[in-house]
């Protein structure tokens, strides 16, 4: 098993390494969530709390205060609690992995293993989250009393864009930031903006039908109006376009992610 | 057994070293933009002066690039390891052990040439990397043997020997960190002594822990190497480690090979290249109280060979004229006293000195000494009356070759039988 290292050689080991490193995976993630809830009171119910927290929040403000509309006989705090989901996955999984090879320095400048392990692990750790959200969402329907159909066997299928859409602009953003720091605080503020044009507090109905295609151009749009799809009967609008768009540019970002981590990571010891 | 199992041809490593006015740390990207702003506004000035020399040129070059500077942190490394080696690497800080060692690891890229590895690479650059101070000592070698490339399924079945090495059975589930600085090395050396790779790349991790510790961590070494038959790469300041450890030494300065040889001749070019310090060789004294006082002592060279006489000049000052003699008392490394001799009574009378400068000269020797850095005291007395000058700092030197008898038998200070070799004479008689 011989091995050459050599100056601008693609590294033909490269996706054997990340096999044979799987664990890594498994373990980064296990790492962070233990160390989240060590010397905590709480502990682990802060995972349930602050989605809920944030559900009841948008509720107040959007539906009471704001008045705006909900489309069909859902209950608002469903169709929140719905696109809250998602967009909790994406926003923790940007954040966190945009800064984690900063956060993870000392191994990248001391031990060798592939870098894409260190975000995808901070992709996996938001998931885990997500889950834990799922599962709180599962709680609220009962309350509500609101069974969801068999749409709900197509939810797997907007995991998917989610993933890769956290997972490619978290790639882009991490590599970025190890040689320009800005990004770190850029990064809450994209996030902010974010939610903001991503149907969160409101139903993508509500957006006129000029603009459509360039609120099109947001990943999440697609994966948020196909979560609340599923979820919650098909009351809510899924436009096949949305979703498209959504699939096509989360493939572009996870492509162009993975191709300019590759390119930037030899670097990334020298840089850090 | 004598195929290479590393080839490294050519390897350089460079660096880019900006020189800016105020320089940061991290680029940011409204610096890149702010500097670019800059040079277009400069070029636009310059070309408004009419200085007639070529100005806006150069004021375009200068302005639009920051001045960078290349530093070569390796260049034209070129050496061969053969499977079951043990290698050394010696050089002073800054020399390019660590660039290497980093390249080697694939930690990072070189900037040219290649290297040929034929074998799984284990890296120990610092130890405990990856240690959470929250995790308990259980959860952490879980995280460190991952991190360092061992499954899970090996860990879980090297944990109990991994705890028997660093003998902490009693705080596994206590956070890492409340434990102190030397539960912390030990825990981390023994996760990592437990990587079975075939090359195993160590990098000064036993600068940290106390003697016990460091024995432990060059016997399991040597278990390493000896019995398993690994190939071993070890970077350390610890001179006495890498002769006992090595058989062949790599002595790097300024990022290249100086000697690439058998490890007492690497080690004897270190340490020839090395700056001859007063503190080392030579030794001044300043002028106190009224006692005959050493003012100057010093070694005629750091770097013997078994069987040479050893020559130190020095100067004795007194105010008064005295009766003088000197006491030299040698030391190994280890600071445990070999042997004594004394000008008188020892050796004849005393001096009877005049008032003022007295020069001198001992020769000690030939001494069948092992091979090893050796230190020597000097004692200025009046023979079984009185002290008048016990200089507290020794003279240090190097023996570099010890066989004694010319056979081939190399004689070294490590092997822990003492340092002197017994001048010995067998014959059989017949029966």
């Amino acid at each position: 098993m011989e091995l050459i290292i050599e100056a601008g050689r693609a590294e033909r080991h490269y996706w054997r390494d990340l096999w044979r490193y799987r664990e890594l995976f498994y373990f980064l993630a296990w790492r962070d969530i233990l160390v989240r809830y060590k010397q905590t009171v709480i502990g682990i119910a802060w995972a349930v709390i602050r989605p809920f927290l944030t559900t009841v929040v948008f509720t107040v403000v959007f539906s009471r205060i704001a008045k705006l509309p909900a489309p069909g006989a859902v209950p608002y705090a469903l169709l929140v609690m719905a696109a809250m989901l998602p967009w909790q996955f994406f926003s923790t999984s940007l954040s966190e992995s945009s800064n984690s090879l900063i956060t993870n320095s000392n191994l990248i400048s001391k031990i060798y293993f592939p870098r894409l392990i260190v975000p995808a692990g901070a992709v996996i750790t938001s998931f885990v989250d997500f889950l834990i959200t799922l599962g709180l969402m599962a709680l609220l329907m009962i309350w509500y009393g609101f069974a969801p159909d068999l749409r709900l066997l197509a939810l797997p299928l907007f995991v998917v864009p989610a993933f890769g859409a956290s997972f490619g602009i978290g790639l882009w953003l991490c590599a970025l930031n190890v040689e320009y720091r800005d990004f770190r605080y850029i990064v809450p503020f994209v996030v902010q903006f974010g939610l903001y044009i991503s149907p969160v507090g409101f139903s993508s109905s509500l957006v006129p039908a000029k603009w459509q295609w360039l609120y099109c151009l947001n990943p999440m749009v697609g994966v948020i109006d196909g979560f609340r799809w599923s979820l919650l009967r098909g009351q809510t609008p899924l436009s096949l376009s949305s979703l498209l768009s959504s699939l096509f540019i989360t493939t572009a970002l996870c492509a162009g992610g993975i191709r300019y981590f590759r390119k930037m990571e030899k670097t990334f010891a020298d840089v850090i | 057994m004598s195929e290479a199992i590393i080839t490294v041809e050519n390897l350089g490593k460079k660096y880019r070293i900006a020189h800016q006015g105020e320089r940061q740390r991290y680029v940011a990207l409204r610096d890149v933009i702010a500097e670019k702003a800059r040079g277009i506004f400069k070029m636009l000035k310059t070309e408004k002066l009419k200085s007639g020399n070529n100005a806006p040129i150069s004021g375009f070059r200068r302005a639009s690039v920051s001045h960078t500077e290349d530093f070569w942190a390796l260049k034209g490394v070129s050496f061969e390891v053969k499977r079951g080696e043990v290698v050394g690497i010696i050089g002073r800080n800054g020399a390019g052990k660590s660039t290497l060692l980093k390249i080697l690891s694939r930690i990072t890229e070189p900037t040219e040439g290649r290297v040929r590895m034929g074998g799984r690479v284990g890296s120990l650059l610092e130890v405990g990397t990856g240690f959470h101070p929250e995790l308990t000592g259980r959860e952490n070698i879980f995280l460190n043997g991952a991190i360092l490339g061992m499954h899970r399924a090996e860990i879980r079945r090297k944990f109990d020997e991994i705890v028997a090495f660093a003998e902490m059975e009693k705080f596994l589930d206590t956070p890492v960190k409340r434990y102190s600085s030397g539960m912390y090395v030990r825990l981390a050396f023994a996760v990592a002594a437990h990587l079975e790779p075939e090359i195993l790349i160590v990098d000064e991790v036993l600068a940290v822990g106390d003697a016990e510790f460091q024995k432990k961590c060059l016997g399991k070494m040597e278990n390493v190497s000896r019995k398993e038959g690994r190939t071993v790469i070890f970077v350390s300041h610890n001179l006495a480690a890498v002769r006992s450890l090595c058989s062949r030494g790599i002595f790097l300065r300024e990022g290249q090979v100086v000697a690439n040889d058998e490890v007492s001749k690497a080690l004897r070019a270190y340490a020839e290249s090395l700056p001859r310090s007063g503190r080392d060789s030579e030794m001044v004294f300043k002028f106190e109280g009224q006692k005959p006082r050493f003012s100057q002592l010093s070694l005629e060279k750091v770097i013997f060979e078994c069987g040479e006489i050893i020559r130190i000049h020095g100067e004795i000052f007194s105010e008064l004229s005295c009766q003088a003699s000197i006491e030299v008392e040698l030391h190994d490394d280890r600071d445990i006293p070999v042997a004594y001799g004394s000008t008188s009574p020892m050796a004849g009378p005393a001096w009877n000195l005049k008032r003022g400068t007295t020069r001198f000269e001992i020769k000690l020797g030939p001494l069948w000494l092992a091979e090893g850095t050796y230190r020597l005291f000097f004692w200025l007395i009046k023979p079984w009356t009185e002290n008048y000058h016990l200089v507290e700092e020794p003279l240090y030197f190097e023996l570099t070759h010890s066989d004694p008898y010319s056979s081939g038998f190399s004689f070294k200070q490590s092997y822990k039988r003492g340092s002197f070799a017994i001048p010995i004479q067998a014959t059989l008689e017949p029966s």
